[in-house]
């Protein structure tokens, strides 16, 4: 049973250096810690220096995203023990510009979300006094598995696609447009088409899948976006055999 | 030991990682990945392969004993079978991967992902064999 | 110089509260000018871990009235009852709101809502989305928001101070984390949504972020904080991590039992163990009395020991598979991760767990302070409608209903309110000043974690579920010595760009001052009441403390507190009796005295 294990954490002071570096850290390993109890065993206790994101610790907030040993991971539902006797890398998510430290620059994932339109739209809203859109259990497992998406971003770091051309829309923000698409109150799904239909949309997605082998949450996105895919092929054959009936 | 940093105060510069021309070969699953792209290829030169089939058959016995010559060399016999292993792969990848990009409803309940994938490994099993029935026929 | 722009209303906080503001106001007052300033972005504000659900009377057999005495009698009628009735009635309204943004609320077959018991409440109505309820809100919350481009947003900027000048409060000052940079945003009004103060504590439910940042802001600026003292203890926390267990487990039908298997509540005037929930009774009852259940179990030595300190066993074995995964599934995941149990098969382990402040900036019915300008939402704020021990259920409502009075509030001020004066600027000045001295100077003695643990185990000891005046004073005295250590802070980071220990100190700074006022407000209050238990002071005194106390700096940075009514309306003040139905017609007219429905309490050995 190792009682200490070597972190090997990813330096990155823009004040003083351009290039990232590596600093080793040792520290106990007890068999109930997380990466993030590691990391907060640093920062507390040898180097108040160590930069990195945090909050929840139960895998919900989706902040303490990085990469361990090459793998994009939580964290906060990491253990240490699973890699003793390390030792254990730890670096920012990969694909994303590094602010500091294990800090990256979340920007471009945010506009993204805001691309999709991830709103209820409809024609004609109904009033809050005459009570909630019906929606049966089974109309609502439609699109559930899409609405669990934490924006942990690992999808982003694990998708070579994103890291070679950083305009692609990406795994969770497609997601996430899928899950209003298949809402049964929403009636936006034309509007959000126009946007992912664009080059840096879906069609950007050669179905790697690695997002969905990484995802926390099960949320599948490479489902959504090759679902997503079909529907726009179909829309298109549609639009140009029956135009009207498209409309 | 990393170069000083041109650093404004308050304009810290982000560190960018450039992305290597070999990053499929970072893991065993990108490899995969470009090696199942790649199978494309493959199936490219089955069509050929069947365009020169025909124009052989079209160009009567003694074309198509030149055809089946040329095929017999060792070269084209290892490339057929490394295309055939290829193409092997990209059927059961796309097999496998049918599931997650279509949602069958049958009577309101979801068919299950091995549901799709077997269904589609039995259609070609059912393709090969009626293939090779008429091929095998005697007359 | 300030490169900021100003704005009409600025929000601190980007949880479910500073959302639901934000919307009320992009959607009543579209042409103001609206930031929201949060210290992480928005999704992952606490409101995300909320698992449990929102309570608002939707039910046919239930009624506003009902909702209204579980809440007033669950705070041990200390809560507000005008306020109550005002949160009761928008509650329903707020929640299909939110369902027409999207909330993925589950269901019932027929497509509408459906609703789950819930720990205090003698109705089903709490709405609920399996069991990550806030995460589904705030999402929906911060994915709505996003239509309204007009609000603009500066993430991971954290508010050191709030500028006040000429009586009233002129906007913000806040450090961008990114780059280091110190700016002013001005505004004529300022909403703080940024949640309450667990971390003061050792042992908490909350996120990293819960460290009383507005409640500080608040309180320095002048503006009281109202009764601090009651801090909820959640009965099922995981031990070591300290993660939330949802009510909604025992709302399904768990049972909590103690080493020899007994259903120990029924010893505590809970009523009695029956196979399935009965609403109000046993572990179903409130929170406060469930904790102190506990601490009484853990005298008797009937909790189980564990490397982690003493536990319960929260049992949901009986409940099946099924049920756990279609209603409990986040549960199943947090056990199976954090502590290697399948609760379909095993007991869980819990401890009652720091989860909740009912206690915050003293406001109004909508949210405003006594600090012109300023106003508050959300577990920051103390309105108060969760009086002295708040219902499960209650609190993400409360984010709705009373984010989106504040939002409408401050809108309606900020249009008659003058524009900031030139004097944020020099504030700014000496902001930056004082901030950037800290920075670079050269290292204190005081490690930032000792000096943190200190004060939790501090708080722990002096001010947990059980008080004696001889452990509040004590905390009182300590607390002083830290907030005299805490000057000489050793920060070992002088850079600029993302500097997360010099944010931790500042964060350290606010909750020692948040501390002091928990430990003064609990001296003074002699009485035991909801959350507030003092074993010298053991019953509820509604002759002198049927009063909120009212906690406000002194100019020599000591904390006084005073005293200020209770609004009861129609609801007098009665004995909280749980494990049975209550006599007929007590939900309209008092009870008459009678105690015979307690269970004797000890003196606990402090």
């Amino acid at each position: 049973m190792t009682d200490h294990i070597t972190l090997r954490v990813a330096r990155y002071r823009p004040e003083k250096e351009s290039e990232v570096t590596f600093q080793e850290y040792e520290l106990p390993c007890p068999k109930d810690w997380v990466v993030l109890d590691g990391l907060n065993h640093i920062k507390d206790r040898i180097d108040g220096t160590l930069s990195y994101r945090w909050s929840c610790r139960m895998g919900i907030c989706g902040s303490c995203g990085m990469l361990v040993n090459g793998e994009p991971k939580l964290t906060c539902a990491t253990f240490l023990a699973d890699y003793a006797p390390g030792p254990i890398q730890v670096e920012p998510l990969r694909n994303f510009p590094v602010i500091r430290d294990l800090i990256v620059e979340l920007g471009d994932f945010m506009s993204s979300l805001t691309r999709v339109k991830p709103w209820i739209i409809r024609q004609v809203e109904k009033p809050v006094s005459e009570g909630e859109y019906r929606q049966t259990p089974e109309e609502l497992d439609d699109y559930k598995q899409f609405s669990m998406c934490i924006n942990c971003m690992l999808c982003y770091s694990a998708c070579p696609i994103y890291g070679l051309d950083p305009h692609f829309i990406g795994p969770a923000a497609i997601a996430l447009a899928q899950r209003y698409n298949l809402d049964s109150r929403d009636e936006g799904a034309a509007q959000r088409m126009e946007v992912l239909s664009e080059h840096d949309g879906i069609w950007g997605c050669t179905f790697v899948g690695e997002c969905t082998k990484v995802c926390p949450k099960h949320v599948d996105p490479a489902a959504a976006i090759q679902r997503y895919k079909l529907q726009a092929a179909l829309d298109w054959v549609k639009g140009f055999v029956m135009p009207r009936a498209a409309q | 030991m990393s170069q000083q940093a041109a650093y404004t105060p308050y304009h810290p510069r982000w560190h960018r990682t450039r992305v290597s021309t070999w990053w499929w070969l970072g893991r065993w699953s990108y490899f995969l990945f470009i090696l199942r792209e790649l199978t494309s290829l493959a199936v490219l030169w089955f069509v050929v392969w069947l365009i020169l089939l025909v124009r052989a058959s079209i160009g009567g016995r003694p074309a198509y004993q030149q055809f089946l010559e040329w095929a017999g060399s060792p070269i084209l016999l290892a490339l057929n079978v490394l295309c055939f292993a290829l193409v092997c792969l990209h059927v059961v990848t796309w097999f496998n991967l049918a599931p997650q990009a279509m949602v069958v409803r049958v009577a309101g309940r979801r068919v299950p992902g091995w549901c799709i994938a077997a269904s589609n490994y039995a259609a070609l099993a059912g393709v090969t064999a009626v293939v090779l029935g008429l091929l095998l026929m005697r007359e | 110089m300030a490169v900021t722009p100003a704005f009409d209303v600025v929000l601190v906080g980007g949880g479910g509260a500073g959302l639901r503001a934000a919307i009320a106001i992009a959607e009543s007052a579209p042409t103001l000018r609206v930031a929201v300033v949060s210290k992480v972005y928005p999704m992952r504000s606490h409101t995300v871990s909320a698992e449990g659900g929102a309570a608002g009377v939707i039910a046919s057999d239930d009624s506003l009235d009902e909702h209204c005495y579980d809440t007033i009698s669950g705070g041990d009628w200390l809560g507000d009852q005008d306020a109550i009735e005002a949160f009761v009635r928008e509650a329903p309204e707020e929640l299909l709101r939110l369902e027409h943004w999207g909330c993925p609320w589950s269901r019932e077959p027929d497509g509408r809502v459906a609703v789950r018991p819930f720990g205090g409440m003698k109705k089903m109505r709490t709405w609920f989305a399996a069991d990550k309820t806030g995460f589904h809100m705030l999402h929906t919350l911060f994915q709505t928001s996003l239509k309204y481009s007009g609000v603009v947003r500066f993430d991971e900027w954290f508010v050191t101070r709030l500028v006040v000048d000429d009586g009233r409060v002129q906007g913000v000052i806040a450090i961008e984390m990114a780059t280091g940079r110190i700016d002013v945003i001005r505004a004529r009004a300022v909403i703080l949504c940024t949640g309450g103060c667990g971390k003061v504590f050792p042992f908490t439910t909350n996120a990293s972020i819960k460290t009383g940042d507005g409640m500080a802001l608040a309180y320095r600026a002048g503006a009281p904080l109202k009764d601090m003292e009651f801090v909820q203890y959640h009965p099922t926390g995981l031990p070591f991590t300290g993660i939330l267990i949802t009510e909604a487990a025992r709302a399904e039908g768990g049972y909590l039992i103690n080493k020899d298997g007994y259903r120990y509540l029924q010893d505590y005037a809970l009523g009695k163990p029956q196979q399935k929930p009965v609403f109000r009774s046993m572990e179903l009852g409130p929170r406060d009395r469930l904790s102190q259940a506990f601490v009484k179990e853990l005298e008797k030595g009937r909790t189980i020991e564990t490397p982690y300190g003493p536990v319960v066993h929260l049992d949901l074995r009986h409940l099946g598979a099924g049920l756990i995964n279609r209603k409990l599934p986040f549960v199943r995941e947090l056990c199976l991760k954090y502590q290697n149990i399948d609760p379909v098969t095993q007991l869980i382990p819990v401890r009652p767990v720091v989860h909740y402040m009912m206690g915050g900036v003293h406001t109004d019915i909508n949210g405003a302070t006594p600090l012109p300008g300023l106003f508050a939402a959300g577990e920051v704020a103390c309105v108060s409608i969760n009086g002295a021990n708040r219902l499960g259920s209650n609190s993400l409502p409360e984010l709705l209903v009373f984010g989106a009075r504040a939002g409408r509030a401050a809108a309606d001020y900020a249009a008659t309110a003058p524009e900031p004066n030139g004097h944020a600027l020099a504030q700014l000045k000496d902001e930056q000043r004082r901030l950037e001295t800290e920075r670079v100077q050269p290292g204190g003695r005081e490690p930032i974690a000792d000096l943190r643990q200190e004060m939790q185990s501090t708080m722990e000891a002096s001010a947990g579920i059980y008080r004696t005046a001889a452990s509040l004073s004590a905390g009182v005295g300590t607390l002083r010595t830290l907030q005299e250590r805490a000057r000489d802070l050793r920060v070992e980071d002088q850079s600029r760009t993302f500097n997360t220990e010099r944010i931790a100190a500042l964060e350290l700074s606010f909750m020692l001052d948040i501390a002091e006022t928990i430990v003064a407000s609990a001296l003074q209050r002699q009485e035991s009441r909801g959350a507030h238990q003092r074993t010298d002071f053991p019953q509820r005194d509604d002759h002198k403390f049927l009063a909120h106390s009212v906690a406000e700096r002194q100019a020599d940075g000591s904390c006084r507190v005073r005293y200020m009514p209770v609004t009861i309306t129609r609801w007098p003040p009665a004995e909280r009796v749980y494990g049975e139905a209550p006599p007929e017609g007590t939900h309209d007219q008092g009870m008459k005295d009678d105690r015979s429905h307690y269970a004797p309490r000890r003196a606990v050995p402090s």
